[in-house]
């Protein structure tokens, strides 16, 4: 049985744009056809399983986020990358696929807590790593990997110890293992090795 | 070389069947072989607590493994892994849940300070929260280091003043509204 490729897709579904990928068929959707083309990959198409939901942060292009999805068809065994582009660079937004898909529930809850894209139709729409008040969206670029200061989930136990959510100590970090060379010299060397580490103040 | 037993006098010749000892010495004596160890496993190093526990390291030779669950049965809490800011809250609260007196150890490099994680979800250390009494290095530590630590410990409450510490429970407790003073 041939495999089903681009040309297939678009024939039923002329908005669709072929997607540059190093592994399975890509494809690239409007974000507001997407419910329709995931109903009808799930219904039509038998890709009856949600692997992954995910996003891109672009940084600084436009648009600057994109929504990924991986589907796969149990039965015919193949897998499909969609990729949807949010119209808006500064609150991003994307249908949610839950009531398709009851897997995407707690996928599309990470994406908006890392990310911030806001899924539209989502039933509870709530962070789900980071607690509830918490300001940011971690994998954001922006966003430094020491993390930004601000207050403890619990104000009575941040009173009690004075503890804040504090800038981790990067010393010299982040750490990365070098791709080349034998694996036995392969150990995470700090980017910048001329950190000593500063008293904190309390 | 035989070590001299400080805390006991005893010499059946003169006393009979009565020991003379200090008060300070009986209850560090009975705490240190009693430790009621909880287990705060958050991550891999949980693992080598359990080994810990195991047959073939057997923590229960030292007077520690009646492992508890409930922090209202256990006086040491042995946090054993990677603490987020989200589970710092959990671990204060559990920590105030166990009885005085109590203590902490920190296994491994995650609770100690962090260890790899030097990221925005992860607390540098876990003595931002509470009180640490011993730390373990290594990752994860190996189940001799934990035991080594654990017998630390037992060292370190040896050297209490236990009567002193008690009197001062009493009295902050006495100054708490609402709280029950105990023994
Ligand atoms: S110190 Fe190492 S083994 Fe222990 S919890 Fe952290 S990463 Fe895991």
């Amino acid at each position: 049985m041939k495999a089903t490729d681009f040309t297939d897709l678009v024939q039923r579904f002329d908005f669709l744009t072929e997607r540059e990928s190093a592994d399975h068929l890509a494809v690239n959707c409007p974000a507001d056809r997407l419910l329709e083309l995931a109903t009808a990959l799930r219904d039509e198409l038998a890709y009856d399983l949600l692997l992954d939901v995910t996003a891109v942060d672009w940084d600084a292009e436009h648009p600057r986020f994109t929504g990924v999805y991986h589907l796969y068809t149990t039965e015919r065994h193949e897998y499909l990358r969609i990729a949807a582009n949010c119209t808006d660079d500064i609150e991003p937004t994307l249908p949610s696929l839950s009531t398709l898909y009851p897997a995407a529930n707690w996928h599309e809850r990470e994406t908006y807590d890392l990310m911030g894209i806001r899924y539209e139709g989502h039933p509870d729409l709530s962070r789900i790593l980071m607690w509830d008040d918490y300001p940011y969206h971690p994998l954001r670029k922006e966003f430094p990997l020491a993390g930004i200061e601000t207050p403890l989930p619990a104000d009575d136990v941040a009173a009690q110890t004075n503890a804040k959510v504090l800038p981790a100590p990067m010393m010299g970090g982040p750490f990365v293992a070098p791709t080349e060379g034998p694996m036995s010299q392969a150990e995470p060397l700090a980017k910048d090795e001329s950190w000593t580490e500063k008293e904190e103040n309390q | 070389m035989i070590q001299q037993n400080t805390s006991v006098g005893y010499d059946s010749k003169v006393e009979g069947e009565v020991i003379v000892t200090r008060a300070d010495s009986v209850i560090n004596w009975i705490r240190k072989h009693s430790v009621w160890p909880m287990p705060m496993g958050l991550a891999c190093c949980a693992i080598e607590l359990m080994a810990a526990g195991g047959s073939r390291f057997d923590i229960s030779r030292f007077g520690m493994e009646v492992m508890r669950f409930s922090p209202r049965q256990a006086d040491c809490m042995i946090v054993a892994g990677t603490v987020t800011y989200k589970m710092a809250e959990v671990i204060r609260r559990i920590y105030e849940q166990m009885a005085e007196p109590k203590w902490v150890v920190a296994m491994g490099a995650c609770a100690s300070t962090g260890g790899m994680y030097r990221s925005y979800a992860t607390l540098q250390g876990v003595d931002r929260v509470v009180p640490v009494d011993v730390y373990v290095s290594g990752c994860p530590p190996r189940p001799e280091a934990l035991l080594d630590a654990m017998m630390k410990l037992q060292d370190k409450i040896g050297r209490e003043n236990a009567v002193k510490d008690l009197k001062a429970t009493n009295e902050v407790l006495a100054a708490t509204p609402g709280a029950r003073v105990g023994a």
